[in-house]
Parts: C-alpha cells; sequence; structure tokens
C-alpha cells in the first residue's frame, strides 16, 4: 500500500542533530539548539546513546511566550549565560522547527548579541539554519558545516599549499583514519569538522568540557586562503566546499566518501593529484590487503542477497563496495531526499538492475521491511533500529551508520578506507559464517573457511 | 536526623554553586537551591522556566505526554503529528515493556509513527496530511485507538488535531480518535506534557467501559511505567496476594483496561508528579480514593502492601500480605547482609525525573548509604515539600494555559469507596490518602535540595562531594563517569532493571554493589602517571 501521510519506522531524523553533530568538531565550541529544550535534549541523548561520550549543548528553552513573541530574549539570554558559565571559544546556534516556524532570524540576532556587547572580545557566535521540515539530519549536517567555512574563512590573498578536506558526516574514528591516511601521503590537509578527541575522549579521572579535539577557529579561518577543497561526499560535505569556493574562491573537487575499495581508490587519487605527491607503498599495500581478502573471500560472499538503509553518503559508497563484493543490494532505503544523491545511486545500480530503491518521503523501514517479506534478503545492514527487522525475518544483520545504540566500536574502528574496508568485510563475514554454523547440520559443520 | 558521616557546610556549598552565574540568574537559582531541614522544610522554587543556556537535564511538554504517559499503552497507534525528530527521538528510547497476552494482541510498541510533515505543510497547515495518515494508520493495522500527539509548530501554524480526531472518529467509527496539545514549548519541562496526557486520558478513555471486573481488592497502579519491567515485578506481587489489578497508568496496559479503570476501588500512585491529576479526577467523577504508596525499596514495597491491606480493611488480605512479605523478605536480606558491608557508609547524589530522586532514596538506606543532595527535574513544590503547600503554589504564567479539567461526580457511576469518616481514620493510621509527603521530611538536615540541577551545578557538586554514585539520565552518563564517579541511570536503569519490589531490590543492590565497588575506578591512572604522582609528592614532603 502506497502512504501519503504517515511515515513508519523513518529511516532518517531531523535536521538539528546532524548540526549539533557537526558542531562538536570544532574546537572548543558549545552547540546550542534556539528552540524548545525538548529538541536539544532529545539530540544530545540520542548523540550520547551513540558514542558513549558526554555531548554538551545548551538550549534557548522556549516556552509559549518566546513562540509569539519570537525568540531573540532566549538567544541573547542564552549567550550571555553560556560565555559567563561554560566560556566556550565558540557557540553554534542552530535553529529548530519551532524557531524557523516563528521565523526568527539567527544572523540578525547574532548581529544584536555582538552590537550589544554580549560576545567577549575574541569568542565567536556561528549559525546555521536547520528547520527539521526540509531535509533531514544529513542536510542538518551539511548546513552547519558550510555555515563554520563560510562564516570563519578568510582569503588573504596569498595561497597556502593546505588542502581542505570537508568531512561528510563521519565517525570520529573515521576522521582519524583520513587524517592518517593523508599523513602517510604527506599532504598537508585541514580536516573540518573533526570529531576525534572529541566524542572518543580518554578515561583521565577528569571530565574535559571542551575536550582536546576539533578543528581550531584559526584552522577554519585558514581555510579560505587553502589551494583547493575535497569534499568527501555530495550531500553532507559538499555545500561547505561550495560556501567556500564562493566566498574565498578556493576551487573543490567532490568524491564519494571512501568507503570500500574503489570509493578509497577515487579519494586516494583525488588527495595524490590536488598534493601533487605520489602515493606511498604502505598505502599501495594497505589496498592489496583489501583486495587479497575480497579474492580470497569472494566464496562466501558472491550473489549474496542485501538490505540496506541509511544515509546518502554512506550509502552510495557502500552499495558499490556490495558490488565489488560481488554481492547483490537489493533493498536500498533512506529517508533522506535529494535529486542528487538519486542520480549518483541510479549511476552505482547500473550494475544492478534488479534493486529496490526508494528515499525521500515515504522511502521508511516499514517499506523496507515490505520488500524483504517479498523477496527476503541474506544480509540486512543499517542502523540499530533494523535489529527488529533482522529478528522478525531471521536476517543476519550487521549494524553500520547513525544511529548505533546496542554496539560500541564505531566510534573507534573506522568504516573508511582501506582499513575500512577491511573491517566491513570483516563483519559481514562474520555474520554469514556465524549464521552458517548455526544452521549446518551435524554432518555438514564445517571446521575451516 | 543528623548525618552520621561528614557533610561540607552546605551553606558555603551554595555559594560556591552560583558564584559564577552574572548576577540576575544566580538570583533566580539561588532559590532553587535550598539546604534542607526535614522539621521545617524550606520552600524550594520548582516548576519554574530553566535559565536559557544554563544546560539543562529538562526536555520538553511533548516527552512527558507522549514519552512518559501515552507511550507504554501497547494497543494505541500513537502517530506524533510534525517534523519527523520527535517521533525518532522518542521510538523505543524508554524502555517501556509490555507483554501482549497472546502473540495476536495488538502491540504497536516497537513501532514509530508520524506525519513527517515538510515545508509545504507548514505554509499551508498539516491537517489534511494528518487526516490521511490517521486514515493509512487506520487501513494497515485497524487499531481500537490512535492518538495524536502535536509537537512545537503544529499549535504555532494553527492545526486543530482536536478537531481532526474527531472528524476521523466519526468516520471510522470503530476507533477511538483523540488528540493531544502538548507542543514542546507548553510549560517548561516535560510535566505539562503529564498534565496534558492525564486530561486527554481521563477525557477520552477512562469510563468507555462499564464492565464489571471481579475481585475482592480491586485498584488502579497509577504512575508506573513498566521500565525494565518493574511493573511486572508489582504485578507479580499483587497476583501472589490476591489484589486484583484493574489498569496500570500505563506500563503493560491496555485501551480496554484503562476504559475500565473506574471499576476499582482503589488507586495507588507510585509516581505523584506524572499523574496525581489522574487520582483527584478519578476520585471526583467516580468516588475513588488513591493513596500514594511506593514500591521502591524492599521496605517501602512491604509497608505499601500493608497500607493497601489496611484500606481494603481485610482480615484475610491482611494475613496474605504478611504471608507474602515473610516469604519475599528473607532473600531479600540474605542479599543485603552480603552486600552490605561493602556499602555502608558511602554516599549518593539522585537528580532526576518527578518522583526517582526521592523513592530510589530508600533504596540506598537499605543498603546503609547517604544521600547528601537530591532534586527532581521536572516536579513542582509539592513532590518536595509535601501537598499542603499546594494552596500555596502560585501558577505562572507559564503553566497557566494547561487546561484544568472541570469534573464533576458522574451522576450514575459516582460511589464513594469510602466514607469521609473512614477516610480521616485510614490517614490516622498513616496512609497517605489523596496525599503525599514529598521528599523533602526523608532527607537529611543539612543535605542540599537543588531543582532543575544545571550541568554546571551538578559538576561543582560532584567536587565538593566527591559522592560514591550519582543518579540521573543519559545526558549526565559520560559525564560524571569521565570524572571517576559510577552513574546509575534512574530513566533506563542502564538497561539493567527491574528495580521495584522485592526481586527489584535484589537487582538494585547487586548493580550497586558492582557500580561503587568496581575495580575499573582504580584503574585510571596509568602506572607511570601514578608513579610520577608519588614521586611528586614525595620531594614535596622532603
Ligand atoms: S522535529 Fe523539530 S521539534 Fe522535533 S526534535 Fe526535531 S527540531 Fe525539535
Ligand atoms: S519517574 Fe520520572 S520520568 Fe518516570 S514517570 Fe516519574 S517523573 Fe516521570
Amino acid at each position: 500500500m502506497e502512504r501519503e501521510g504517515l511515515t513508519i519506522n523513518p529511516a532518517k531524523t531531523c535536521q538539528p542533530i546532524g548540526a549539533m553533530y557537526a558542531a562538536l568538531g570544532i574546537h572548543g565550541c558549545l552547540p546550542h539548539s534556539h528552540g524548545s529544550q525538548g529538541c536539544c535534549s532529545y539530540h544530545r541523548s540520542t548523540l550520547t546513546r551513540h558514542y558513549k561520550e558526554p555531548v554538551m549543548a545548551a538550549t534557548s528553552s522556549f516556552t509559549e511566550g518566546a513562540s509569539v513573541f519570537g525568540g531573540q530574549a532566549n538567544l541573547l539570554q542564552s549567550i550571555e549565560t553560556i560565555f559567563a558559565v561554560y566560556d566556550p571559544e565558540v557557540i553554534a546556534v542552530h535553529s529548530t522547527c519551532l524557531s524557523e516556524t516563528i521565523g526568527d532570524d539567527l544572523q540578525q540576532i547574532t548581529k544584536k548579541a555582538s552590537d550589544d556587547g554580549k560576545i567577549p572580545e575574541g569568542k565567536y557566535v556561528i549559525y546555521a539554519s536547520t528547520p527539521s521540515f526540509v531535509g533531514s539530519h544529513v542536510t542538518g549536517y551539511a548546513n552547519m558545516v558550510s555555515g563554520m567555512a563560510e562564516q570563519f574563512a578568510v582569503s588573504t590573498g596569498a595561497k597556502t599549499e593546505q588542502i581542505n578536506i570537508v568531512a561528510g558526516w563521519m565517525e570520529p574514528s573515521d576522521m582519524r583514519e583520513i587524517k592518517d591516511i593523508a599523513k602517510a601521503m604527506g599532504a598537508k590537509i585541514l580536516l573540518f569538522p573533526d570529531t576525534s578527541d572529541v566524542l572518543d575522549a580518554p578515561q583521565t579521572g577528569k571530565h574535559e568540557f571542551y575536550p582536546k579535539g576539533g578543528v581550531t577557529i584559526d584552522g577554519l579561518k585558514s581555510s579560505g586562503d587553502s589551494k583547493c577543497s575535497l569534499a568527501l561526499g555530495c550531500i553532507s560535505a559538499e555545500p561547505a566546499a561550495i560556501a567556500l569556493d564562493k566566498k574565498c574562491k578556493v576551487p573543490f573537487e567532490t568524491v564519494d566518501m571512501p568507503i570500500g575499495l574503489s570509493a578509497t581508490d577515487r579519494f586516494v587519487m583525488a588527495l595524490s593529484k590536488a598534493a601533487g605527491v605520489k602515493v606511498p607503498a604502505e598505502i599501495t599495500a594497505a589496498r592489496g590487503r583489501l583486495v587479497d581478502v575480497m579474492a580470497d573471500m569472494e566464496q562466501y560472499l558472491h550473489g549474496k542477497k542485501v538490505a540496506l538503509f541509511g544515509d546518502p553518503d554512506q550509502l552510495i559508497p557502500l552499495t558499490e563496495f556490495l558490488l565489488d563484493l560481488g554481492m547483490k543490494p537489493t533493498h536500498i532505503v533512506s529517508g533522506t531526499p535529494g535529486m542528487r544523491f538519486e542520480k549518483r545511486m541510479q549511476e552505482i545500480l547500473e550494475r544492478a538492475p534488479y534493486a529496490n530503491f526508494k528515499n525521500g518521503l515515504g522511502a521508511d523501514m516499514f517499506l523496507l521491511h515490505q520488500w524483504i517479506k517479498n523477496e527476503p534478503v541474506d544480509l540486512l545492514i543499517g542502523n540499530t533500529y533494523g535489529k527488529y527487522i533482522a529478528r522478525d525475518e531471521q536476517v543476519p544483520f550487521v549494524r553500520f551508520g547513525f544511529p548505533i545504540l546496542d554496539r560500541i566500536g564505531h566510534s573507534y574502528f573506522p568504516n573508511v578506507g582501506y582499513m575500512g574496508g577491511l573491517r566491513l568485510v570483516e563483519k559481514i563475514l562474520g555474520v554469514l559464517m556465524d549464521r552458517q554454523d548455526q544452521e549446518a547440520l551435524e554432518e555438514k559443520f564445517e571446521l575451516v573457511m | 536526623m543528623e548525618a552520621k558521616i561528614h557533610l561540607p557546610d552546605p551553606s558555603l556549598i551554595k555559594e560556591e554553586l552560583i558564584g559564577k552565574y552574572p548576577a540576575k540568574v544566580a538570583k533566580k537559582r539561588s532559590k532553587s537551591i535550598v539546604i534542607n531541614d526535614p522539621e521545617t522544610v524550606p520552600e524550594v522554587q520548582a516548576n519554574v522556566r530553566t535559565v536559557p543556556g544554563i544546560i539543562t537535564q529538562r526536555g520538553c511538554s511533548y516527552a512527558g505526554c507522549k514519552g512518559v504517559v501515552l507511550g507504554p499503552t501497547r494497543d494505541i497507534v500513537n502517530i506524533v503529528h510534525g517534523p519527523i525528530g520527535c517521533s525518532f527521538y522518542a521510538w523505543l528510547t524508554r524502555r517501556n515493556q509490555t507483554r501482549p497476552e497472546s502473540p495476536t494482541d495488538e502491540n504497536y510498541i516497537n513501532y514509530c509513527f508520524s506525519t513527517d510533515m515538510q515545508e509545504e505543510n507548514v505554509v499551508f497547515g498539516g491537517e489534511k496530511k494528518l487526516k490521511v495518515a490517521i486514515q493509512e494508520a487506520y487501513d494497515l493495522f485497524h487499531p481500537k485507538a490512535i492518538a495524536i500527539f502535536s509537537t512545537c509548530p503544529v499549535g504555532l501554524i494553527g492545526d486543530d488535531v482536536h478537531a481532526a480526531s474527531r472528524e476521523m472518529k466519526e468516520k471510522l467509527g470503530d476507533c477511538n480518535v483523540f488528540g493531544f496539545s502538548c507542543e514542546g514549548y507548553r510549560g517548561v519541562s516535560q510535566s505539562a506534557g503529564h498534565h496534558i496526557a492525564n486530561n486527554g486520558v481521563f477525557k477520552h478513555m477512562v469510563g468507555n467501559n462499564n464492565t464489571p471486573v471481579e475481585g475482592k481488592f480491586k485498584l488502579n497502579l497509577l504512575g508506573e511505567y513498566n521500565i525494565g519491567g518493574d511493573a511486572f515485578e508489582i504485578e507479580r506481587i499483587f497476583e501472589k496476594c490476591g489484589i486484583t489489578l484493574v489498569a496500570s497508568f500505563s506500563g503493560n496496559s491496555t485501551v480496554r483496561a484503562i476504559e475500565n479503570a473506574h471499576m476499582a476501588d482503589l488507586n495507588v500512585i507510585l509516581c505523584h508528579r506524572s499523574i496525581n491529576y489522574m487520582g483527584d479526577m478519578m476520585e471526583t467523577r467516580y468516588g475513588i480514593p488513591w493513596m500514594k504508596v511506593n514500591f521502591v525499596g524492599a521496605e517501602s514495597s512491604a509497608k505499601s502492601l500493608r497500607k493497601i491491606a489496611e484500606y481494603f480493611g481485610d482480615a484475610d488480605l491482611k494475613a496474605r500480605v504478611e504471608e507474602v512479605i515473610a516469604e519475599e523478605m528473607p532473600k531479600v536480606k540474605a542479599v543485603i547482609d552480603e552486600i552490605r558491608p561493602r556499602t555502608e557508609g558511602k554516599t549518593a547524589m539522585l537528580f532526576v525525573g518527578g518522583s526517582r530522586a526521592h523513592h530510589y532514596q530508600d533504596l540506598f538506606t537499605e543498603l546503609g548509604m547517604t544521600t547528601v543532595a537530591a532534586g527532581y527535574e521536572f516536579a513542582h513544590r509539592d513532590d518536595y515539600e509535601g501537598r499542603e503547600v499546594l494552596p500555596n503554589i502560585k501558577i505562572d504564567a507559564d503553566s497557566k494555559n494547561i487546561e484544568e479539567l472541570k469534573v464533576t461526580a458522574d451522576p450514575e457511576l459516582y460511589r464513594p469507596r469510602k466514607t469521609e469518616a473512614e477516610l480521616e481514620e485510614l490517614k490516622a493510621k498513616g496512609l497517605e490518602i489523596n496525599g503525599y509527603e514529598g521528599m523533602m521530611k526523608q532527607m537529611l538536615r543539612k543535605s542540599m535540595v537543588v531543582d532543575d540541577v544545571s550541568h554546571y551545578e551538578s559538576e561543582r557538586l560532584i567536587e565538593l562531594y566527591k559522592p560514591d554514585i550519582f543518579c540521573a539520565g543519559i545526558k549526565e552518563k559520560y559525564v560524571v563517569q569521565k570524572m571517576g564517579v559510577p552513574l546509575k541511570q534512574l530513566h533506563s536503569y542502564d538497561y539493567g532493571g527491574p528495580y521495584t519490589g522485592f526481586e527489584g531490590a535484589v537487582n538494585f543492590y547487586r548493580d550497586i554493589d558492582r557500580m561503587v565497588n568496581n575495580p575499573v575506578w582504580k584503574l585510571i591512572k596509568a602506572p607511570w602517571e601514578q608513579e610520577a604522582a608519588e614521586a611528586l609528592e614525595a620531594n614535596y614532603v622532603a
């Protein structure tokens, strides 16, 4: 049954949580939710459950009065309280569906805060518009990342050798891996946002309100002088690269998020070209290890049908990787809308004409479940909520994406790069082989793979 | 009561907590930070607006309405009218367990329904989409009931969820459809949503079904949401005692049970904050008195059972209750005896919810631990100071717009279960009939009571008191643990539980023992860091 009014079990959430996550990738930043306090509480809770780490953010705590008369007074008071009590380098304000419906103008309110002297010398307030009735958590992330680029970057006129790498929505582990790859290649990069050393902080017996990690404000300022930008993901990263190009004439290239072999290949090539460096032997060897495993394990993967759901910049390269592994991406769903995403998926799915794919309105997990019932699959890949389908349909399940509420690891072990690809293959093989072992008849139970 | 352990000078602590705030904020917060005296019970400013930007634990009215009160009932299709986020975040995150009687029974607990409002709905109105959504939910599931929850933008764009619900109820014929105006900006916290939920459930559900209920001792359990299976344990105990549970509001409940709730002869209230309105309204309309009980803590559970038996005034029930207690208690005692030497003298802080910060103190007392500071996230003054302060509470502008239903006695169904004289007699025996003492009378002199504690205040409190355990929610969990102090989540129980009744008490003792005595807290410093610290100290001494 086609539904037009009702979403059941969504495969997306709202923009502000993405903005909050992105803002945590700036060093010394306190994210601020301009709306009722429920939104902020929900976003913090969800991010906390996903990372098992402190997630600090403040809210304008709208009441009925603010909803009628506008939230300017609330935001001004927030700014004053936050700088007095929590002393951040920067407050990153995002809107919510409430403040957007009222029509609060964040640019005007932050300007007023500055004119009224509420922003201390050397401190900043940046903003992004993230109404929840548009896009999804992914576009909210993109908006905040463009906001930080646009509002901090300056061009002094003197270009540097630096390359901006705009991280699409990825985990702290992934961001760390990107930096490691760049280092191994000898490319001088500025990665932003950067949540490594923020949302994977060590236990020290002390709570660091502003952990060590995050892109610095000076770093962000310098992005305007970089010689070029590389955006990792056409939905969550490219808008920031475009913003930098517009404001500071930093040319950019967009590549898919480097998940799996082919997308990582393209990223490595793009980076080597941009930085004018050769790909070092250690990266080639890492690639070789991944291909080696792919070749050796092909019999266990070949032809296996996969259902997957999640976010655009992950689904695009992941689908491609599954095809490279000889698997059959059969049902694919994402709640995030967008023509760009659709087009890129169609390109990838030319190799899989049998696949069902739907994104945007109506593309929810209830639909995915129906598809799986109609045409069963061997493997399900997606966020934690997939476990209900996996249990109902007895499908092996690999957790991947956001949010993952019932397992750890995503903050520490990357999915990007060749190492990330290896980890994905390991996880996929693990659940498939466990299933084989569980179901094998006594006489067919194998010792060796 | 004086503390057995040494407490720091509370007036100095209070200074520390507000010292960094801008003057106006300090003035406001100082009224919510109180040094307790159980005899005189000082006034606590509560249920007032949170200071913007201060970093609060609080959530919103929608969370209180849909998340807390309506969420646990398994056979209502709960459609959230608004953009996607609100519905997504409340999806299965509260751990309301439910146990359908048969596999074919309706159960929507695992589902998340939303109208996923888009820009054009905000501009041109979303009522049409809402009605389509209701129809689609009906066509797919044929539920007994569909509830609609408004989120922030809905009220502002003028969607009338009540009119849409009425229209669809009429159209569908065999499905009860009703709406809640629980937009997140209403009131100052989840508390507004509790009230709105109580009103709606009372108006649209309670009293819909007059089928008599079998049983001699019939009661409803109010303010118990079956997190981690709490309600299952209470059900077990009731069954053992021969007490009939008509309806639960709302853990492990069904539409039918709630519609039938007015057939009970007593309402027992666990979480006073979230459900007291229901108790009052049912008393006025049907003549069913309510009584405050507490099933958190083994002693408290025993006490509550005795109170229930006393209320019904039946010798057999009293005897049976004593038998059950005698049967259950030895298992509990054995665990306390084993654990208490390891927990005795330790300290706890509780900052959570609207009743748990009070109830869980009983469990800590049973472990020989002291509560040095506590406060609620969204309670009112009566939950701190006791219901006797109700007449003195000024309702401010933020709470004024929350509807107070005008309830009158039902001409046919009103039947006072007890006479005034009987009720007075029961009260004289210590039963909290239509009453609640609040948290502070139970807390130590000079302990700290802080309402709507801010992040800054809780960090300072931990630094100053160095408690052995801190109880709060998920947002605080890893912050506090980073400080080397274990945090027990009292919303989700850290995915453990149940903690109610006798078996629950044992679960809790074991969890607390494990947490406060966990070897990991001694492993935080690397050996080389320890060595360096010791060397430094030795140098200093020399
Ligand atoms: S959908 Fe809107 S009201 Fe709901 S959590 Fe997101 S921003 Fe807040
Ligand atoms: S314990 Fe807290 S969240 Fe739960 S019902 Fe009571 S007040 Fe509400």
